[in-house]
């Protein structure tokens, strides 16, 4: 899983580890040794097969999240959409289920529609960011509040669920999984990997990264600045239908709280993983460790006794802050 | 200078509003203000009052219901003060997001001399209210807990999902951990779950990993709920014990009347409470009927024999 990052690595300082490279990872042993020491149940394949499928969620979205942000932008919509096109999805599924059946017709309708979605939406914040020459920040902070009020309005401020029949069917596609590895993960693996290809081994990847550190600079190289960043808010958005294709059989409903503050876990998620939040350099293992960090916490935190609820909060906290800090203090140093 | 324009504007506003009001003379006005639909209960209580207007228009035509709802208790007192100055109405039926902060805005409100019922949270000063119309939160959390004795014999390990960390929250479990004083019942953990379904699902999982053996869980909510129940019958532990619930959702309703293992009782806490208020509220203001001061909304044991009278099909929640 490592080895792209090996690869990519750029030549070290005689005699230490670049800490840039891999502070996440130290970060991340260093949460696995505590989860150890807090209750051994922490390393049992039940629970480590739930963490690693709960992360699937933010993990997939971080993935688009680290192309979005390497190339200067950010996507604040991105907890919103997932609610709307789970919703959407739902609809879908429900209003086809008596002409197709419960089947796997339908269940690959629903899929259709959040693709679709995801896509419309990428594209829609793509170019209202680069036609409409508006920051991203806006933009998405504009489409957040779209989406979430639509899917308030459609669940009538209740829940949208899932026809049980059809629920019955799509079940598997979260729950179920291969050699005990669920579909989630295997969807999450596979994401990454492809995303990992795209930002190292791509002209586009280069250019995301470029237009980041300086988009002036990128336009008289020219690079089609406005392409790479519509690109990337498009990939985001496939990257979102995708978590919302293993997210609906979870629970089979969608919420006006569904998805709710995905965005800043996805945000972090990058960033805790090397990312520069001001665009420019992009790290794909990073962010899937950063998201695996940001669900362990809460899990080691549910795992124990010993603090306080009222503080759970504040510990998250701290270990995103420490976790950045190891690198970037590193950074500074060098 | 900056004052003076917007005193000015003020006074335009005033007299382009002035025919206005003339006109719908008659009209009675009755503000309804709660907390916008950001979860489940919410929602409930967002449809509940939507169906009430209707009623209420449709059986009173010389009613004017408006609705505004909040998002936090800022929103909401702005919305007061809208609903008063803009709106112009004769009485309020509220749902205070907290109650501590929204006692001075609804002081102000009483001050215009508009007719006031509060429902469900109280207020910190109860002299302001005209109607009280109660939940009950901390018997809520007693008869959930008295459920549970009877059903475990007194004796056995419990987990406890609370909701978001509010004074709401706070009076059911120390109301429920009161209740369960003295006898066997042990709580091996706790964790918030903020009321959602996807909390619910993962504090869950993680109890299930951290404990082998659980008798009970109170999931105080029913959207909670569902997610505990998913967690359960992932881990295939569904045989080993039973969660409670609690508000009302139809779904969890429909579990206790089709006699559901997992699911053998739910505590109410209707949203349809504001529904009553607002009759009581409306019958007052056209009819001038007397009032009671105060209304109480038990929170009733939902068991297979009762659960037909709470099943509400067509609610959102």
């Amino acid at each position: 899983m490592t080895s792209p990052v090996l690869r990519d690595a750029r030549p070290r300082r005689p005699g230490g580890i670049d800490l840039k490279l891999y502070g996440p990872f130290i970060a991340l042993a260093a949460l696995i040794v505590i989860g150890v020491l807090v209750n051994p149940v922490f390393l049992s394949p039940g629970n480590i097969g739930n963490v690693l499928t709960r992360t699937a969620f933010i993990g997939i979205i971080a993935v688009g999240a680290t192309f979005v942000i390497t190339a200067g932008g950010i996507d604040l919509s991105v907890g919103s959409l997932a609610a709307f096109s789970s919703g959407m999805a739902i609809v879908a599924m429900n209003a086809t289920v008596a002409s197709l059946g419960a089947g796997v017709p339908v269940v690959l309708v629903g899929m259709l529609v959040a693709v679709a979605l995801g896509l419309a939406a990428g594209l829609v914040n793509g170019l209202v960011v680069t036609r409409g020459r508006i920051e991203a920040f806006i933009v998405t902070l504009g489409t957040m509040g779209i989406y979430r009020s639509l899917v308030t309005w459609m669940a009538d401020g209740g829940t949208l669920s899932l026809n049980s029949s059809v629920r019955a069917v799509y079940r598997p596609v979260y729950y179920g999984g291969i050699y005990g590895v669920s579909y989630p993960i295997i969807l999450f693996a596979v994401v990454a990997c492809v995303g990992a290809l795209i930002l190292y081994r791509t002209r586009f990847g280069r250019y995301c990264m470029a237009i980041g550190s300086n988009e002036e600079v990128a336009r008289y190289s020219a690079i089609n600045v406005d392409r790479v960043k519509l690109l990337a808010f498009v990939l985001q958005g496939v990257c979102v239908a995708l978590a919302v294709v293993v997210y609906v059989p979870r629970l089979g409903s969608a919420s006006a709280t569904t998805g709710l503050l995905w965005e800043l876990e996805a945000i972090a998620a990058v960033i805790i993983g090397g990312t520069m939040l001001k665009g420019g350099y992009g790290r794909i293992w990073g962010t899937v460790v950063g998201a695996v960090m940001l669900t362990l916490i809460d899990n080691i935190l549910n795992l124990t006794g010993a603090v306080s609820v009222y503080l759970n909060g504040a510990i998250q906290g701290t270990i995103i802050i420490v976790a950045v800090l190891l690198q970037r203090g590193a950074t500074a140093r060098r | 200078m900056k004052r003076r324009l917007g005193l000015i504007a003020a006074i335009a506003a005033g007299l382009m509003l002035a025919p206005a009001t003339g006109n719908a003379q008659q009209k009675i006005r009755m503000g309804v203000s709660i907390p916008a639909a950001t979860h489940g209960w919410a929602g409930g209580l967002n449809w509940h009052a939507q169906q009430a207007e209707k009623r209420l228009e449709q059986k009173y035509p010389n009613l004017d219901v408006i609705i505004v709802t909040a998002r936090d208790v800022g929103r909401q007192a702005n919305d007061l003060e809208d609903l008063v100055s803009v709106r112009n109405i004769d009485a309020l039926v509220i749902l205070p997001f907290e109650s501590a902060p929204m006692t001075d805005p609804v002081r102000e409100v009483k001050k215009q001399g508009k007719f006031v019922t509060v429902v469900d949270r109280g207020l910190t000063d109860p002299t302001i209210q005209d109607v009280y119309v109660a939940g009950n939160n901390p018997e809520m959390g007693r008869v959930s807990a008295e459920f549970m004795k009877e059903k475990l014999g007194g004796k056995g390990d419990i987990v406890v999902l609370r909701g978001i960390p509010t004074v709401i929250d706070n009076q059911r479990v120390d109301a429920f951990m009161k209740a369960i004083e003295g006898t066997q019942i042990k709580v091996l953990g706790m964790q918030y779950a903020n009321w959602n379904r996807d909390d619910g699902f993962k504090v869950m999982q993680d109890f299930l990993a951290r404990f082998p053996k659980i008798d009970a869980v109170w999931a105080q909510d029913d959207d909670i709920a569902v997610g505990v129940i998913e967690a359960v019958k992932q881990a295939n532990r569904d045989k080993e014990l039973f969660i409670l619930g609690g508000a009302g959702m139809k779904d969890m309703i429909k579990r206790v009347m089709d006699r559901d293992r997992l699911v053998p009782a739910d505590v109410l806490y209707p949203p349809a409470m504001i529904a009553d208020a607002m009759e009581i509220t409306a019958k007052h203001l056209v009819e001038k009927t007397p009032v009671q001061k105060e209304y109480v909304i038990e929170a009733t044991l939902v068991t297979p024999e009762n659960a037909a009278k709470y099943y509400y099909p067509d609610s959102p929640f």
